[in-house]
Parts: structure tokens; sequence; C-alpha cells
């Protein structure tokens, strides 16, 4: 039973992780019905910035983790500007691209300023709390605590703003909200900083407990948290949370009880039977087309 | 009254703009004369042959030339879905990856060494088949669903492709095979890419790539209008993936080593680069994208790190500037068949007879 | 849109023809080539690798150059860098066999990359030396298991660690349950793991836990839980210096506290820059001491240090050996020629150098040499026994 215990704490914090990322991908899908590609490689220099800040700027915890998110927003909200914007009315196909291009050159240019993984020192020291072979890190709590208070606060943000309720009217019907006097752009890119801020915040979470970082870190996180946002049901908040819980608990599970070499193999395939029998996710609508 | 300004000489200087309008000539004379095409291939086999018989280029040049075929056989091979067909498909290493290991595992453990050289085309073509056969597992989804979702299912079927693999440890796992015999050349390659880029074209201009075109604009509608989307679907992954595997078969015989890492999701996006930077819809495009990837990123080696910082920069201000690659929707003359050149033409005067006939 | 079609296939001839102007060596130069892990996920490795090569071809070409057959030659070298790749280090190796048209080349590290590029240098009948490899799929034919011809190296193999590493935690530890942690997808790490694994059980030990990861992993919490479930006496994890610290912290977090062991691929001094007090009092099995050195071993550690200002790690000593492996076989070569070169250097019996007494026995590419023990303390590696086969 503490095996198991155990196993459900590791896939809450991992779950965490792949939460914040996913609500990333899920919001921007949201607005412009577009697949920020960059956003794992977002997560890699949201970790990247916390290792600047705690290394060089010796900063403690939470100036490290506003540092990064904000850094990371303000970069979110450039690459939208630079990259994405012009994109707008071209073909979608052309607007991934973008993305993946966007994220290759973050990837490699990290790697010209880091060709190393580079160690981020402590910012929380942890304790460790043993109940009868069950072991609890502080870390671990801290993680998936200061997770749900950014959900929260995120799902405070869409729901109970303005600001958030021009991002639900944008996503529900984009042509007439501009009619309504609402600065289009400006929630665009408000939306952006929000959810590459949410990444970034994962990036600084993932460096507290894995503590090497390095510049293809993103890769397969990101592609796991899109699955994730996308069983959920992508664009939709709620969803991203979910699939992303999901996903952890089927890697970890299959980790522990099974092998871990077969844990990519069956969380994919069971992620891709969902799919074919709920096409649209878990939470997700189906979208009318008109021919 | 006063005098209209000329216009001042801009763009090349005089001299320049001969050259340049000479070339042109020459060029065209080039592209119209539909004969050129047979000959050309021709031509190009016997060099390949003689290249690689008498090392009339550097071995390293034949080696670089030989990843230029494969990856013209992949980029033109997933035009077909990306381009044609409109779909979004990042599964494309998977059967890349399929053709790779069938075809490495009948070379190292079935075939015995002596037989390897003969038995090759066959070795090839099976990783194809099976290529192909697997991609029934993408293209049954993809019968439900469409746009996004593909493309999770895509990612999803690469990711199961290589986690299958890494937990098969008689052929390596995740450690992979090395040592296979180096059996792909030069002549090889280059047949290997014009069957491809022949049968893909055939497909495209033929009843079935019409399908695949009408399905990319709107698949509902194709539907309503009596096209059998879903054999047309079928016909395009079998195919694609087919050519996928073929290529992989290729490059696991050059590389002499292959393993579940080289079949990653970054492979998928090389080569989705590479079709978008040529152009979607266009077998010039693909071609001209390949090679412009391959060359360029072997040309640029001296620039050690940078070079992969400045590949994705120019990618993305190619794509703000021509969102659609650099050959767009547009076909070399060569590739399009006879008819499709001057339908218009024929249709227009078909019409002028009749309303000469009938107007009178 | 002409013009660009222009422009296009005038850049593309002119790449071609840069590409097909090779620069190869001149006249009086031989040479040699290096593939190191230089990016990538090890990267230590390869800076210890390329800085000692570049010493040894200083030390020759300093010295007016390497007398082969009467003729002094300077060497030319070239690194590829590998990027953490083993598709690339098959790709660097034809790349050094055929434009480069290098003599021998010398590396890859890791067991992972070495593998592929030695079948490359096989088939294109180039000498190969690889530094640090242990695993012995590096020497051996993938296809029959015979010995390769052109391939060699620097190290001991990993069926002689694994021996050593599983008798230390029987004898010296006193410990009967051991468990281990490996990497999967790297050759070095799965072959010394079942090595061990054979030894230990041999012995009279059992392995109570025998869990695997994959390259890249960082979250090792469900194999580490499994463990600690299973109650072994000690931890083996021969895995390379940027996962070490990570398994060891995620480790002492679930609340493990017994020892851990390495191997030598835990030698790099940036494991106790990445490990920190969580590696303190730890063993591990590796090539040779530094603070234990022969007058041989000295020399060459205090010009190391003069140069590049840190002590040589085992890559950088074994890569240094490897290249007096190739002077010794060039000068009984007498001739720049990859078959004499090969057929010299097949024919070495002993060699001297900075990592101790190697023996080569005809017909097999591997050394036979011993092995030193070595414990974390504080910031350095401190020598604590030594282990002879």
């Amino acid at each position: 039973m503490t095996y198991f215990l155990q196993q459900v704490l590791n896939a809450a914090q991992l779950g965490s992780i792949y939460a914040l990322i996913a609500l990333g991908y899920t919001m921007v899908y949201g607005i412009l019905t577009m697949i920020n590609f960059a956003h794992g490689d977002l997560f890699m220099v949201g970790a990247f910035f916390c290792f600047l800040a705690a290394t060089f700027l010796k900063l403690p915890f939470v100036p490290t983790l506003l540092v990064s998110m904000v850094g990371v927003a303000l970069l979110g909200v450039l690459i939208e500007r630079v990259a994405y914007k012009p994109l707008r009315t071209a073909p979608r196909v052309s607007a991934i691209i973008t993305a993946l291009g966007v994220g290759l050159f973050l990837e490699n240019f990290t790697l010209v300023f880091s060709p190393y993984p580079q160690s981020v020192p402590t910012l929380i020291k942890n304790v460790t709390w043993t109940f009868g072979g069950l072991s609890i890190s502080s870390l671990q709590i801290i993680i998936i605590v200061i997770s749900i208070l950014m959900m929260i606060m995120l799902d405070f943000i869409v729901q109970r703003t303005k600001v958030g309720m021009a991002m639900r009217a944008i996503s529900w019907d984009k042509a007439s909200v501009p009619l309504m006097g609402v600065p289009v752009n400006l929630i665009i890119s408000a939306t952006f900083a929000l959810g590459t801020g949410l990444g970034a915040s994962a990036g600084v979470m993932y460096a507290l407990a894995f503590p090497v970082i390095d510049p293809y870190m993103g890769i397969l996180i990101g592609w796991k948290a899109f699955i994730a946002a996308v069983v959920g049901g992508i664009g939709n908040i709620r969803g991203a949370m979910i699939g992303a819980f999901i996903l952890a608990i089927l890697e970890i599970m299959v980790a522990a009880y099974i092998s871990s070499t077969y844990r990519d193999f069956i969380a994919f395939a069971l992620l891709l039977l969902l799919l074919i029998f709920r096409p649209y996710g878990i939470l997700g609508k189906p979208r009318a087309q008109k021919v | 009254m006063k005098s209209i300004k000329e216009p001042s000489q801009s763009g090349p200087s005089k001299p320049a703009n001969e050259t340049l309008s000479r070339l042109r000539i020459i060029w065209e004379k080039i592209a119209s004369n539909r004969k050129a095409l047979p000959i050309t291939i021709i031509v190009g086999f016997v060099l390949s042959i003689l290249i690689q018989q008498f090392d009339l280029v550097d071995q390293y040049l034949q080696i670089i030339i030989m990843f230029v075929g494969i990856n013209i056989i992949l980029s033109v091979s997933l035009n077909l879905i990306n381009g044609y067909m409109g779909e979004f498909s990042v599964g494309h290493a998977g059967f890349m990856a399929v053709g790779a290991y069938v075809s490495a595992t009948l070379t190292m453990y079935v075939i015995p060494t002596w037989l390897g050289p003969w038995t090759f085309p066959l070795v090839v073509l099976a990783g194809g088949a099976f290529a192909g056969l697997i991609s029934l597992l993408v293209a049954i989804p993809s019968f439900r669903t469409r746009g996004d979702y593909l493309a999770i299912v895509t990612l999803a079927f690469l990711m199961i492709v290589k986690s299958v693999i890494e937990n098969i440890e008689v052929i390596g796992g995740p450690r992979g095979i090395p040592g296979i015999d180096k059996l792909t050349t030069l002549p090889w390659v280059y047949f290997w890419t014009v069957a491809s880029v022949l049968i893909i074209r055939n497909f495209v201009y033929s009843k079935f790539g019409r399908g695949v075109l009408s399905i990319r604009e709107d698949e509902i509608a194709s539907n309503l209008m009596s096209v059998n989307t879903k054999q047309v679907k079928l016909q395009a992954f079998i195919i694609s993936s087919f050519f996928a595997g073929v290529a992989g078969a290729l490059f696991a015989h050059l590389l002499q080593f292959i393993s579940p890492k080289v079949f990653d999701i970054i492979k998928s996006t090389d080569v989705l680069i590479m079709v978008y930077l040529g152009g979607i819809g266009s077998i010039a495009g693909s071609i001209l994208g390949a090679t412009i990837y391959t060359v360029l990123l072997e040309v640029l080696r001296p620039l050690g790190i940078w070079r992969m910082v400045l590949m994705p920069l120019v990618l993305v201000l190619l794509m703000i500037f021509r969102p659609r690659g650099i050959m767009g929707m547009r076909e070399f003359r060569w590739f399009v068949p006879y008819y499709n050149l001057f339908a218009t033409k024929i249709w227009r005067h078909k019409k002028e007879v009749e309303d000469a006939s009938s107007g009178s | 849109m002409k013009r660009v079609m222009l422009l296009v296939s005038l850049m593309l001839l002119i790449s071609l023809l840069l590409g097909a102007c090779s620069t190869g060596a001149g006249k009086n130069e031989i040479p040699v080539g290096v593939i190191a892990e230089i990016t990538g996920d090890i990267p230590a490795v390869g800076a210890s690798c390329k800085n000692a090569a570049e010493l040894a071809v200083k030390e020759i070409n300093d010295a007016g150059g390497l007398d082969v057959g009467g003729t002094k030659y300077q060497i030319k070298l070239y690194i590829e860098d590998n990027a953490g790749k083993a598709d690339q280090s098959a790709s660097a190796a034809q790349k050094l066999a055929t434009q480069q048209n290098v003599v021998a080349i010398i590396g890859p590290n890791a067991s992972r990359y070495a593998i592929p590029a030695s079948e490359i240098a096989e088939s294109s009948e180039v000498v190969l030396i690889s530094p640090w490899s242990t695993n012995p799929k590096t020497t051996l034919d993938a296809k029959t298991d015979e010995p390769k011809q052109y391939v060699f190296r620097a190290a001991f193999i990993d069926p002689f660690q694994g021996r050593v590493v599983a008798k230390f935690a029987l004898d010296n530890l006193e410990t009967t349950k051991a468990a281990v942690l490996y990497d999967v997808a790297s050759d070095y790490n799965k072959g010394i793991a079942e090595f061990f694994k054979q030894t230990y059980e041999e012995n009279g030990g059992t392995v109570v836990a025998f869990e695997t990861y994959t390259t890249g992993d960082k979250d090792f919490s469900a194999q580490l839980t499994k463990i600690k479930d299973a109650g072994p006496e000690v931890i083996f994890l021969p895995n390379y210096y940027s996962e070490v610290p990570l398994q060891i912290q995620q480790a002492h977090r679930l609340g493990i506290d017994v020892p851990f062991l390495g191997s030598d691929s835990w030698g790099s001094a940036e494991l106790i820059k990445l490990c920190g007090a969580d590696c303190e009092g730890y063993y591990f099995s590796t090539h040779y001491a530094p603070d234990v050195a022969t007058p041989v071993a000295t020399k060459f550690i205090e010009s190391y240090e003069a140069t590049y200002g840190v002590v040589p790690d085992d890559v950088a000593a074994l890569t240094y050996d490897s290249f007096g492996l190739l002077w010794q076989a060039l000068q009984s070569a007498g001739k720049v020629d990859r078959q004499a070169v090969r057929d010299a250097l097949a024919s070495i019996p002993k060699y001297e150098g900075v990592t101790g007494n190697m023996q080569f026995v005809e017909g097999s590419g591997d050394p036979i040499k011993s092995a030193v023990i070595l414990q974390v303390q504080g910031d350095k590696f401190v020598w604590f026994a030594n282990a002879n086969p």
C-alpha cells in the first residue's frame, strides 16, 4: 500500500509540471487555433532563466520564480509579435512550421551559451518526512502546492476578470470581438504572456526537482504536455489539467508495475485509443464544420 | 510642357541583364523540350554508375549525394500527405524506422553476407512494404479525425514505433543495430529516387490524385461529390509510407547504424522542414527543398554550433515572407503531364470552335 | 520568381564546388582524426579528450614532428564533434575516413558512440583506437563476434570491471544484497550492469532489484521507489556523470541511505560539481588515480595542468595513451599507410602509459590492465585500492 501511495505522490509531482505546460498550449490554441510548438522550448528557457537568476544574481526562490516567469512572458510576447502575427492569415501549417523553427532556434541558441548540462543551485532546502515507509519530501509538496496555486490563479483570471472574458470571447468567435471594441492584439499578447509564464513556472519547478538542466530538455516534455492538452480537449483549460494528470499517472504506474521501458509505449498507445474513441478529447466539444 | 522622365536604369547593369536574359532563354528552351526528360534520366543513371565505379567525385561527396537522394524520397513522399492532401503528419520518421529496421534485420540476421548485394533491392522492397502495411495504423484513425487531432495520432504513432523497437531486445533494443553492411550505392539511390518521383507524380495526376487534392480543399464536400475518401486516404498513406520505408532501408545501409533515437521527432521535423521549405503541393519543390536543406547543412558545417542557430532562423524568415515555400504550389513543367499543361488551352480552343459553329 | 530560381541554383553550384575541394593534409603531414563528445549529454568527456589530443599532438609537433621512416612529419589533427549522438559518430567516422583521409581515428569515448563508429572504421579499413570505451562490443564484429581487425582500445573491458566492482561490493563493503539502476539504452551501462550481476550472484550475493531507465530520463522516482522497496544494502549506478547526481539526490529524497557504487563513467570532475555533498564517501572503479602517479604519469599530469589548469581525468590520460600507441605504431611501421599502421599496432606486446602497463594479446584489440578504486572525498577523488586482473 505504501508503495502505491509513494508512486501516486511521484505521479502528482510529474502531473503538476505537465499541467502547467499543457495549460500554456491550450490557452494559445483556444485563442489563435494555433499549436505553439515552441512552448516546450520556452519551458526550457524558463528553467535556464531560473539557473541564471539563482547562480549569477543569487536570488532566493520567490524572486527567481518571478524573474523567470516575467522574462519568459516577455520573450513569448516578442515571439508572437515577430514570428506569429504576420502569419495569422497564412495557411495554418506555415504557422506550425514557424513555431517548430522558433523552437529549434531557441534550443540551439541556448546550446551556444551552454553546451554543458548545468546544475541549478538548491533554492529550497529539502526535508524528508517518513510515515511508516512512505517518504514525503518537502520539495514534492512545494511543487504540487505551487502548481495548484498557479492553476487556481489562472482559472480566476480567465473566469472572473475582464481580460479573461475577452480571452474566452475571442476563442468562441474571433471575427466579431474586434467589433465590440476589444483590443484583440493586446488580448492575444496577454494570452501568450500568461501561457508562456506558466510554462516558465513549470520550468522552475522542474529545475527544483531535477537540478541538472540542458537545452534539449523541453522537446519530449513539450510533446507529452501537448498530447495531454489534446487528450483533455484542446482549448479547454480544465481539460488540460485533467489530461496532464492522466498522462502522469499512466506513465508512473506503468514504470512502477510493469517496466520503465514500456512507459512511453503504453502511455501513448492508451492515449491513441482514447483519441480514436473520443476524437475531441475528454472535455472537448466537436466543432461544427460548414460545407 | 514638362517632358516625361525616362525610367532610370534600376536593377542590374546592362551587361548583367543581358546574360540573365540569355540564361533565361536557354532555360526556356530546355524546359519546354519534353523529350529532354527521359534523356536526362538515362544520363543521370549512367553518370551515377560511372561516379561510383571510378570515384570521379570525392568519396565523401558521393555520400552527401546519396543522403540528398534519400532526403528527396522522404520529402516527396511526405509532400503527398502534407502538401497534396493537406493533412499534418509528423509520423514520417516512424515509417522510415520500420523500413530501416525490417531491411537491416533481413540483411544482418537472415540473409548470408555473400548474398547481400544481390538481394538488396528485395530487402529495400520488403522494408517499404512493411512500412506500407504499418501505415494502416495511421490511415484508419485518419478516417475519423482531421487536422490537429490527426497530428496527435501521427505523433503517438511515432512514439509507439520507437517504444516498440526499444523493447525488442533481439534487434538491439534501444542500443540499435551497428555494423550493417554498406549496400547502398549511388546507382541504387538514383534508381529509387527516380522511381519515387515518377510514381508519386503519376499518382498525383491520376484520378486518385484529384481525390487527394479535393480532400485538401474540402473533405466533406468531396465526400458528397462521391469521392471515396476512405480509399483515397488509404492509398495516399500507403504510397507515402512505402517510400518512407524505402528511404529508411537505403539510409540504414548507408550509415551502417540505426537506433530508435535516430528516428525521433527531430527527424520528422527535418523532413517537414524540407517539404515546407521547398513548397507544398509541388514535386519539384520537394526535390529542391531536400537538396537545399541537405547541402546547406553540410556547407555550413564550419560554422559549428551557429549552423543550427542560423538554419531555423532562415526557415522562420522564409515562412514569414513566403508561407507556401519556395515553389509554392507551382510545378516544374517537366513533371506535369502533357495534357495538363495545355488543358486550358485545348479547352478554350474547343470552346471557340463550338461557339463559332453554334453561334453563326 | 525566376530570379529566385537562378539565385538558388547558383548557390547550389557554388556550395557543391566548395564541397568538392577537400582540404587534405599537406605533403609532410600525417592526418589524424579525433571523434569526441564535445557537445551533447557528456561534454566533459569530450573536452578532456580534445585537450589531451591537442596536448599530445602539440608535444610531437613542437619537437619537430614525428620521425616515420626517416622523414619528419607534422601531425594534422582533425577533431569531429559527435554531439552526443550515435548516428553522428558514424557519419563523423565516414567523414574522417573519406574526406580527410586520416591514417587513424582516436575516439569516440562512450561505448554507445564508439560501437557504431568502430563498424564504419572496420569497413573502411581505417585504424580506430577508442581511449575510454570499455564495452567488449567495440572490438568485436557485430555479426560474427570475432575480434575486429582495425579497432583497438586503450582501456580495460567491462567483464573485468564488472567483476572488480562486484568483488568490492562483496568483500570490502561486506554486502549480500545489491540493487542496480542502469540505462538500458546505452551499451556500456547495460553491459557492465550485467557483468556485475553475474559476478555478484556467482559469489553468493543476490541482486534484489535490477531497474532500468532510458538515456535522457530525469525522473527516476518510480524505479528508485521500487529499489527502496526491495531493501538492498548497496546500490550500483554504472551511469554517466551527468545522470548519477540526479539519481543519488532523488534516492536521498526518498529516504534511501545505503551506500552507492559506481564505475569509470563517474570519473569526471563534473560529477562532484553537480552532485555536491550527496556523493560524499561513495566508491567507483576507474582507470588511473592522479594522486598515486608513476613517473610517466606525473610528467603528463604536470604538463596537462600547466596547459589547462586542471588535473587530467581518466579520459584525458587514456586519450594521451592512445596517441602514444599510435606514435609507436607509426614509427615501427615506417610509413604513413593505414594497413602498415594497423599491422604495427596489432603487434605491440606491451606499452607503458600514463594509465599503467598495458599488455596486448595477439588477435585482440583489448589491453590487459589493472583498475583502481577511488573514493569521493570532499571536492576530489582519492585513491582507495588497486584491482589487478
